[in-house]
């Protein structure tokens, strides 16, 4: 047994530490106050460097032929291009001249045109059920007055999900063709997977400018990497007799790879897309704050006056566009993945029925445009507006159990939320990156000690760490709170099939949602502050938890339960003895995505009015600040980093223990 | 004698540290010795020769390094060290156009999970190697038309193969390796993965189509009976040496190590030995019993029905090219 010394040290290590930084912190602030704030002529200056490296990118960057503004500007034109067109088909019309002189020289499509086009594309990939399910969404859409908005949405992700499933396409293939290339940009995956969404926003909102331009640049930027992890992963899973096939048929290089493994792979890249068009549309409503438009920027302008009526008409429609999405791409998906019937010697017409009604439909529309415009807006009689009713709702709401609502809020915020703060601000910086170092090295080796602790000692030394710390007291109460909601519906869930089928249907949906959605809500019913944000990040980040229980339960090996009843264990012994004894590395993955979750909410959180790293992001993505921006964007990302790293060891830990791996 | 197609010659497959030393100071090495210095061999010093038009089996468990050998014949691995010559060219001085061009005019290969493109159908498969090379639509769909049907497919041509059977997906990859009319004809383990029941049909069916093409074929197994069935000569390997290279008899009658000794112990002679090797000059015209010329002697003594004295036999084009009687078939197989 020689890994059984060294895994010693390890714990002889972290308990030495453990004891030397509790000392430190109960001999407490007056002794060395240097280790609690960290000092200010220490600080590495990371603001500065960035805001200045961005100021150079923007006057000064040449790559000889072009400036980088140049650069900036094509990017722009390549992506402003095809969203105008979308946006004047869906929703302005085409139009002549500027600004309000202008003049509309072809309408847009009407709202019953766009339904029956997108009712044939459901019929195509899924049949009548589906057909019917596109319809009932886009007429919600209509008789809600959301149709423009919805539109100008829907426009920005028929333009950034294409793209991105192209970009991520080609990049995952030159991954491919390319190690070094792969290893380049492996780490810049991580990273943009770790990082809060608002810190996206910054960079893109002074290289891009204000506007749906901007906001469709960051949500191929946010949507791409798991593309490029999805076309990576279906290359690599193509089997070697497909490549020998390949060799042996003489494929030349670029046949290989574009006739014989992207076809092959084809199935998983489909996943891939699906991926793209939910990240899409989650970022596009994000991105209502650097002008996307359209349903992100009705829930914004609602969430800031406190319009919750129209906040939540707003997000409904952002439901039904999510729900209609993913059902829509993933029947799709489906049916290209699928081989398709011969359609040999039939006419055009006959092979592509449904192509052929949609371009019908278009045409006739734009034609009824001219004859009868009456025809070309929804009906305002048979317009519901809801909005009324739910502010009265909510109103009704806050005067009949204010009391019961106001003392729940703050017997939590009283009980949990401001001890574990007062608790965490209180951590003297250099005794947390010490044992955290050291942790990484009981876990993991000293790799993992150099890399935990470089991370949390850079959040001290760019000044965030007081940030840091209500991120972390806010993510870590979430997580804990998460973690005691879904363990336990997990193993409710796990051997009751009816149970986990409603359980399941539940969860795939709330993970459809934008993470914009889920704080309407709790804003009305708990107003603004650290309380609100928490609910909101525990109800998203509670999925994975449940979702990696059962999957962890229902993976354990059947005959070891009926040896353990065979032994004479009562139900709550081979639960507790065996089942989740086998299950804990899964659980332990599912927590690492909970915190992953939570983190990612959290920032969406500054909205209402947190004062974590989120608000820091939100105040320099108001003030167009890069510096401040990606200083604490990164500090969320090494958090994420720290956190997940550290659970993977132990769930690898665990699992090399239980022989599992 | 017929000419040699393809043979190799001291070709290894090596897999240590880099760099490798030149496979020269490896020969005569045993196992340990090769660890010894960090190295593992996967094929060792193996020479052989594939002549014109015969089946050559290369058998061997699984580990044996048949699978790393044929891949080395074909270059889909590149070996360590040695030659490998193609009508006399040596293929692994051959830059990627020429490998390219000799695979796509001269070679075939038939995969054990088949390998079949899932986004086409049949006759796409099949036409795909024509694709690949420039072929015009219509000439090559008359082609991959022609295969289809020659290995049974009429009217599945435009399946896609997660529609057929394990046995019809085979069919599929062995017309797909055949429409480019390869010379040489790699078969890896291509009845492994099928039910064995369809396994002897098919091997009936290969036979078949050898009959009327007459490739010259590498076709690897770990199933000796399916190797003593179909080659015309075997090569057994363990831990990557050829221990034996003969014509099945002499492999049965004269195993060279105690390795192949142990599969053919329990093989019957009269399962081995074929009627062409004890078969006389045809005396009459016709014969009411017959057997093909491949078949074996336990073969013979089923058609040899009470009664019937002497079998005729007859060749692919169903001439009569020799016959058997009895007491001459008893002898023989008594013998063993």
């Amino acid at each position: 047994m020689a890994a059984a010394p060294a895994r010693n040290i390890g714990n002889w290590w972290f308990a030495a530490v453990l004891i030397a930084a509790l000392a430190l912190w109960f001999a407490g602030k007056g002794t060395v106050p240097w280790a609690f704030d960290y000092p200010k002529a220490w600080m590495i200056p990371a603001m500065q460097w960035v805001g200045g490296f961005s100021k150079w990118l923007v006057d000064q960057a040449h790559f000889g032929l072009f400036t980088f503004k140049e650069l900036t500007r094509f990017l722009a034109g390549l992506v402003d291009f095809p969203y105008r067109i979308v946006l004047s088909l869906l929703a302005t019309g085409f139009l002549e001249g500027q600004g309000s002189a202008a003049v509309q020289i072809v309408p847009p499509l009407p709202w019953w045109a766009v339904t029956i086009i997108a009712a044939l594309f459901g019929h195509w990939a899924g049949g009548r059920k589906l057909a019917l399910f596109t319809t009932a969404c886009f007429l919600f859409l209509a008789a809600f007055r959301q149709w423009d908005s919805a539109m100008v949405t829907l426009a920005s992700i028929l333009v950034a999900a294409p793209l991105g499933t192209i970009g991520g396409i080609l990049l995952g293939v030159a991954c491919y063709r390319w190690p070094l290339f792969q290893r380049l940009i492996a780490p810049v995956l991580d990273l943009m997977q770790t990082m809060p969404v608002f810190a996206y926003l910054v960079p893109v909102l002074v290289l891009f400018g204000f506007g749906p331009t901007a906001a469709i640049v960051a949500t191929l930027i946010f949507a791409m990497p798991p593309m490029i992890r999805v076309t990576l992963l279906g290359l690599k899973g193509v089997p070697g007799e497909i490549h020998d096939l390949a060799a042996m048929v003489g494929c030349t290089q670029a046949q290989t790879m574009w006739r014989v493994l992207v076809p092959a792979a084809r199935q998983s890249l489909m996943v891939g897309v699906n991926q793209v068009i939910m990240l899409s549309l989650n970022m596009v409503i994000i991105a209502s704050m650097i002008g996307a438009g359209g349903l992100g920027f009705d829930v914004l302008t609602a969430l800031r006056r406190l319009d919750f009526g129209a906040g939540i008409e707003a997000g409904f429609a952002i439901v039904v566009l999510a729900l209609v999405l993913d059902r829509l791409s993933q029947a799709a998906a489906d049916k290209l993945g699928a081989p398709q019937a011969s359609t040999e010697g039939r006419s055009f017409v006959q092979r592509h029925p449904h192509g052929v009604a949609a371009a019908a439909v278009a045409v006739m529309a734009i034609l009824l445009a001219y004859m009868a415009p009456v025809l070309q807006a929804y009906p305002q009689a048979l317009s519901v507006s809801t909005g009324a009713f739910f502010s009265d709702v909510v109103a009704w709401i806050n005067v009949n159990y204010f009391d019961a609502l106001e003392g729940f809020k703050n017997f939590i915020l009283l009980n949990i939320l401001v001890p574990a703060k007062r608790l965490l601000f209180t951590v003297p910086w250099i005794g947390a990156v010490a044992v955290l170092a050291a942790l990484g090295f009981k876990l993991g080796g000293w790799r993992l000690a150099v890399l935990a602790g470089t991370l949390v000692f850079l959040i001290a030394a760019t000044g965030q760490w007081e940030k840091a710390m209500i991120t972390v007291y806010l993510c870590g109460t979430a997580v804990v709170l998460a973690t005691l909601i879904g363990v336990p519906v997990g193993v409710l869930a796990a051997d009751r099939e009816r149970l986990w089928r409603g359980v399941q249907a539940v969860i795939d949906t709330l993970q459809t949602l934008p993470s914009f959605v889920y704080l309407m809500p709790v804003v009305m019913l708990f107003r603004v502050g650290d309380f609100t944000a928490l609910i909101a990040i525990v109800a998203f980040a509670v999925v994975p938890a449940i979702r990696y229980t059962v999957l962890g339960l229902q993976k354990v090996d059947p005959s070891l339960i009926e040896a353990g009843r065979a032994m004479g264990a009562t139900p709550w012994q081979i639960l507790s003895r065996i089942r989740l004894r086998l299950a804990l590395p899964d659980i332990l993955l599912g927590m690492n995505q909970t915190i992953m979750f939570a983190l990612s909410m959290l920032v969406i959180t500054a909205l209402v009015g947190t004062r974590d790293l989120g608000q820091e992001v939100y105040i320099a993505l108001t003030k167009a600040d890069i510096g401040r921006g990606i200083v604490a964007g990164l500090a969320v990302a090494f958090i994420a980093i720290v956190s997940d790293r550290l659970i993977a060891g132990a769930a690898a830990r665990q699992k090399a223990g239980l022989g599992l791996a | 004698m017929s000419d040699v197609l393809l043979s190799c010659r001291k070709v290894w497959k090596v897999f240590g540290p880099q760099p490798l030393p030149p496979t020269r100071e490896l020969e005569g090495l045993g196992t340990e010795e090769l660890t010894a210095r960090g190295l593992v061999a996967a094929v060792r010093d193996a020479s052989l020769d594939v002549r014109e038009g015969e089946i050559f089996v290369i058998m061997g468990l699984s580990g044996s390094g048949k699978s790393t050998l044929v891949r080395c014949l074909s270059r889909l691995i590149e070996p360590s060290g040695g030659e490998i010559l193609f009508r006399g060219e040596d293929l692994l001085t051959a830059d990627t156009r020429r490998m390219i061009e000799i695979r796509r005019k001269h070679m075939g290969m038939v995969f054990q999970n088949f390998a079949l493109l899932p986004h086409l159908t049949v006759l796409e498969n099949v036409a795909f190697p024509l694709d690949i090379q420039g072929m015009e639509r219509k000439a090559r769909a008359a082609r991959a038309q022609q295969m289809v049907e020659l290995v049974g497919l009429k009217g599945k041509e435009s399946f896609y193969p997660r529609q057929l059977s394990g046995g019809q997906q085979q069919r599929v990859g062995i017309a797909r390796s055949l429409a480019v009319e390869p010379d040489l004809w790699f078969l890896d383990e291509p009845f492994s993965a099928l039910d064995p029941l369809i396994r002897r049909e098919m091997q009936d069916e290969f036979l078949r189509l050898q009959g009327s093409l007459k490739k010259t074929i590498v076709f690897i197994t770990h199933d000796f009976d399916e190797a003593i069935r179909l080659a015309d000569r075997i090569a057994v390997m363990k831990d990557g040496v050829i221990e034996q290279a003969a014509s099945p008899e002499e492999i049965i009658l004269r195993p060279a190590t105690p390795y192949v000794a142990k599969f053919t112990e329990n093989v019957p002679r009269a399962k081995v030995i074929r009627v062409e090797k004890i078969m006389v000059k045809p005396k009459a015209k016709s014969y009411a019993a017959r057997v093909p010329v491949r078949s074996n002697l336990a073969e013979a003594a089923k058609a040899l029905k009470p009664g019937v004295a002497v079998v005729g036999v007859v060749d692919a084009s169903g001439a009569f090219v020799g016959e058997i009687r009895r007491e001459a078939l008893t002898a023989q197989i008594m013998a063993g």
